[in-house]
């Protein structure tokens, strides 16, 4: 699992019957300090979070294990919203830098 | 598996119901001799571990959630054993 930040959504009319009704968030992977880290994906939203706040995600095959019994095709689900982070962390720089959205 | 080192927690009160009661940790890699590698892992506890203690994590879904107590958790990553040391030949 990630920490990440909501960044932005995504609206698509014409998906897959699999995706029906479900929130497309894209989210920028995090460190504790909140800098980017790797590149933005888009994850369903498991949780219901807004955009701007802090989440955790799952991603691969367990992605999917959050909407059981529903069978919904995803590779990366928000299971998660943060409250809080404590721990000692060394500053990491970003490798990707975060896109701005219009 | 591998050896990280727990560097803090997360504190998420709205998660999955699977996910409820269950302690949260930002594992930090290791390499065996002990320095920071890669990115942080974000893992469920399942041995009760601190800051600080040196770790073997786990990271497949299915061993994470058998940690979890609740099989098909959306968990890709536990902390499954806290290392006393490693012993290099």
């Amino acid at each position: 699992m990630q920490l990440a930040k909501v960044v932005g959504s995504v609206v698509a009319t014409v998906k897959d019957s699999a995706l029906k009704s479900r929130k497309l968030l894209v989210i920028q992977p995090i460190a504790p300090s909140g800098a980017p880290s790797g590149a933005a994906l888009v994850a369903i939203d498991g949780v219901g979070v807004g955009p701007g706040e802090q989440v955790m995600f799952v991603k691969g095959r367990e992605a999917a294990f959050a909407f059981l019994p529903d069978q919904v095709l995803a590779d990366a689900s928000i299971v998660g919203k943060v409250d809080s982070i404590s721990g000692a962390f060394a500053s990491k720089p970003s490798t990707t830098p975060l896109k701005k959205h219009k | 598996m591998i050896i990280g080192r727990v560097a803090g927690s997360v504190v998420a009160t709205e998660k999955h119901y699977k996910l409820e009661g269950r302690k949260l940790l930002l594992v930090q890699p290791l390499t065996l001799e002990g320095v920071d590698r890669g990115e942080l892992l974000l893992a469920v506890d399942g041995v009760d571990a601190g800051e600080g203690d040196r770790v073997l994590v786990v990271q497949e879904g299915r061993s994470a959630s058998m940690v979890s107590g609740r099989l098909e958790s959306p968990l890709d990553c536990a902390v499954v054993a806290v290392v006393d040391r490693v012993d290099l030949g």
